[in-house]
């Protein structure tokens, strides 16, 4: 990194935000002065309220608001793939129309790619989107959408073409939730929880202007907002630390992280809690089970070895060299840990895990953990996907023979319920 | 380090890797693991010269080379993958650990130097029939005789044991138990009254011997009666050491039968370009990737001194040794029928897969230990 470069926009953002930050404004207000300024997001385009900066200044900025405990600009949830797929793909109208709402957080987004037809397979996308009219009219269903409910804007991926192949057919749409022609209902989970929705399309419009990209490069569109979704992954939670920090835009900020990370509150038990199961081993005495301490040990072992391997991969980034396999493992072995969590909480908590709630171990926490661990080995890429993840793109084994990318979609067996 | 390597170390490994690829090619591991000694004293020689094998954690008060447990590993990573047949870890992994964790200040000068330079080789005599690997177990009994110790009893499964030159012992005084008692000797391998026979051992690689000793000479190392100690902290670096053979051999095991796969035709292509083979390959990976993890930062801990080593050392050696268990029966299936023949090589390192699965202790016993640390 050019360190003049960098201590120049330390100096100019250090200067700009003892001018202007002010902890009685309102969140809103603040945010469109950062818009304007461009030190909201300092790496994006100056005609777009970012500065040009290369990303590798971003923390040098952040470090300054973090003096100042300034407030920057909505980071959660869905909007910022939504600003990133605009950036790259989208008109001057959708981002003179989008991005400053983005950043404000005035805007909620959701994505609408998975169907109950396709869930790893998500070209195989079968909503349909019909030109009719001048204007796109959508039809079908998307599943386990976050925020669905309350979001403005959802951006679409739907079939405009199925006498082409399957990922040649798709079109990427931005889709104005707020409209008789879609319908929003959560999806309740095996845990209990509604955290994700179900959405319904019946003759809902598209405008013309609203197609992001060419009717058949929906794919490619719909590939940078994955993109993004697995970068951003990991810094779930970083975002989601409210300060206790007191003024105006500190209470405003806690009521949007509040509303933002509802969806997530069973998201630590789905990950096994192993930080509990010393305790509750100890707490029951079937810490002194020879064939527990087994099953414990395994797995101390299993997630230790994990969390170092993980550093190996943060090690190896940090010192600039080329990642090794150790990399692209996290995923498929945070499944094999919560799982095996999931078992030896179920050992340690004997017929106290036939129980649940206020009656349940823990006042439901660990009931909790054994019905929400399903879902880890499923959500953003099954262990199966991953797998075939590893085996091509670390392993490079061939790919199996393809059956459906080669004919027109229309002929392609697919699932009843997608009719 | 705990978790990345430095470019030196990174160079030495990759000097290393080629050497052994080149002077323990399968065809020369199949010709000495068929020998009684299992290794010739003349290309070891040369070996351990060229590189100073044996010289590298010694300090250099004692000769050696003053590198620490992360080398040692790198070293016996790379041997575990090249399967070299030499007896270094019973000379480097073992009895000169023992040495350096009980000898007084002039015994390491007198027995490490000969050893750093590779003109002796030495082993750790601990285990007796019974097989454990605690030093409660030690029924050999030392009693003091002139100047010295004579040593009666039976020490097995030592490794390299029938052709070691020095060999430390671990026995007992005369109507000591449990950890109390217990001392360090050294016995010339060529000593009167020491019948040494070398069993028959599942994994032809590696040769265990059987020592009878009939009032055999012995010199006591370091304090009497506090070897227990010292025998522990060998005893953990032994294991850290032998989970790194273990990645070695593991990753030798994925890496073979990853590019099988991509070759064997069925069906009309690849058989790499099944599913069921392709989870396999990928699970492997993790398998090998998590072990790996957990040696080098055991290799790191010792060199940082650790509180936490001992809990530490049996993580490391109980998730090598399923690791290593579980590449070698997936290596085996993935090569199918030819997988099961003597000609082909797969078994060589199946073989030393299992024997490490055992050797110092098998899994279930180092989670125990490891618990032993962590349950209260």
């Amino acid at each position: 990194m050019d360190e003049s470069l960098a201590n120049t926009v330390r100096a100019e953002a250090r200067a700009w935000l003892e001018a202007n930050w002010n902890p009685e404004l309102g969140l809103v207000e603040w945010r469109n002065k950062l818009a304007d300024s461009g030190w909201g997001v300092p790496h994006w385009p100056k005609q777009w309220y970012g500065r040009d900066l290369p990303v590798a200044l971003v923390p040098v900025v952040e470090e300054e608001f973090a003096r100042l405990g300034a407030v920057g600009v909505a980071k959660a949830g869905i909007r910022t793939l939504a600003a990133a797929t605009i950036l790259a793909h989208g008109t001057d109208f959708h981002k003179e129309k989008y991005l400053r709402r983005i950043l404000t957080g005035e805007d909620t987004w959701c994505q609408l790619f998975s169907e109950p037809g396709s869930g790893s397979d998500l070209a195989g996308a079968v909503t349909r989107a019909d030109f009719k009219g001048n204007k796109w009219v959508i039809n079908g269903q998307k599943v386990w959408t976050t925020s669905a409910h309350r979001a403005q804007w959802g951006l679409l991926l739907a079939r405009a073409n199925w006498d082409v192949a399957k990922h040649k057919g798709l079109a990427y749409f931005i889709l104005d939730m707020k409209q008789p022609g879609v319908q929003v209902h959560p999806l309740r989970q095996m845990n209990g929880h509604a955290s994700f929705n179900q959405v319904f399309f019946t003759d809902a419009i598209v405008e013309p202007e609203f197609l992001m990209a060419e009717v058949g490069d929906g794919w490619k569109v719909a590939t940078t907002t994955l993109m993004h979704e697995r970068r951003g992954a990991d810094g779930l939670r970083s975002w989601a630390t409210a300060t206790n920090l007191k003024g105006r835009i500190y209470d405003e900020e806690r009521a949007e992280v509040a509303t933002t990370m509802e969806p997530y509150k069973w998201y630590p038990q789905r990950a096994g809690r192993v930080d509990l199961v010393l305790e509750r081993a100890r707490a029951t005495g079937k810490i002194n089970d020879p064939v527990v301490r087994q099953e414990i040990a395994k797995l101390l072992i299993m997630s230790k070895a994990a969390e170092w391997t993980a550093r190996r991969a943060r090690a190896a980034q940090e010192q600039g060299r080329p990642q090794g396999p150790e990399g692209s493992l996290g995923k498929l072995v945070a499944s094999h840990v919560a799982r095996a969590a999931a078992r030896i909480h179920t050992h340690i908590s004997g017929a106290d895990a036939l129980l649940s709630g206020e009656d349940g171990p823990m006042n439901g926490v660990i009931p909790e953990i054994l019905v929400s661990v399903p879902a880890v080995s499923i959500a953003g890429g099954t262990d199966e996907i991953q797998r075939n993840i590893i085996a091509e793109r670390v392993l490079r084994m061939p790919k199996e023979p393809s059956v459906d990318t080669d004919k027109p979609f229309r002929d392609v067996p697919r699932n009843i319920v997608s009719t | 380090m705990r978790f990345s390597f430095t470019s030196e170390q990174e160079e030495f490994r990759t000097m290393l890797r080629r050497l052994l690829d080149a002077r323990s090619p399968a065809t020369e591991v199949r010709r000495l693991m068929a020998t009684d000694s299992g290794w010739e004293r003349a290309g070891w020689q040369k070996l351990n010269r060229e590189l100073g094998l044996t010289a590298i954690h010694v300090p250099e008060a004692y000769g050696g080379q003053g590198f620490g447990f992360s080398e040692l590993g790198i070293v016996l990573e790379e041997m575990g993958r090249s399967l070299l047949c030499a007896p270094f870890f019973s000379t480097a992994a073992l009895a000169t650990n023992a040495i350096l964790n009980a000898g007084t200040d002039d015994q390491k000068k007198a027995l490490l130097p000969p050893i750093a330079a590779g003109d002796i080789t030495a082993t750790l005599a601990f285990s007796e029939d019974d097989g454990r690997n605690d030093a409660a177990g030690v029924t050999m009994v030392a009693t003091p005789s002139g100047s010295g110790h004579r040593l009666t009893g039976v020490k097995s499964f030592v490794l390299d044991g029938h052709t070691a030159d020095l060999i430390v012992v671990l026995a007992r005084s005369p109507g000591s138990s449990g950890e109390s008692g217990l001392s360090f000797y050294t016995v010339a391998g060529n000593a009167q009254g020491l019948q040494r026979r070398r069993l028959k051992t599942m994994d032809e690689t590696r040769k265990l011997a059987r020592l009878q000793f009939d009032g055999v000479e012995a010199q006591l190392l370091g304090e009497a009666g506090a070897a227990a100690a010292p025998f522990a902290r060998t005893m953990q670096q032994a294991a850290i050491l032998l989970a790194n053979e273990l990645v070695g051999c593991a990753e030798k095991l994925r890496e073979s039968s990853l590019d099988y796969a991509k070759m064997r035709m069925q069906f009309g292509r690849s058989i790499a370009s099944f599913q069921a083979t392709k989870h396999k390959a990928a699970d492997m990976l993790v398998d090998v990737e998590l072990a790996k993890s957990a040696a080098y930062y055991a290799a790191a801990a010792l060199d940082d001194g650790d509180d936490d080593l001992p809990a530490i050392a049996s993580l490391a050696k109980a998730c090598a040794a399923e690791a290593g268990l579980q590449t070698a029966i997936h290596a085996v299936q993935l090569h199918g029928g030819i997988g099961f023949t003597w000609d082909n090589d797969t078994h060589l390192w199946f073989k030393r897969a299992k024997s490490s699965e055992v050797l110092l202790g098998d899994a279930n016993y180092h989670r125990e230990l490891m618990m032993q640390r962590w349950a209260n």
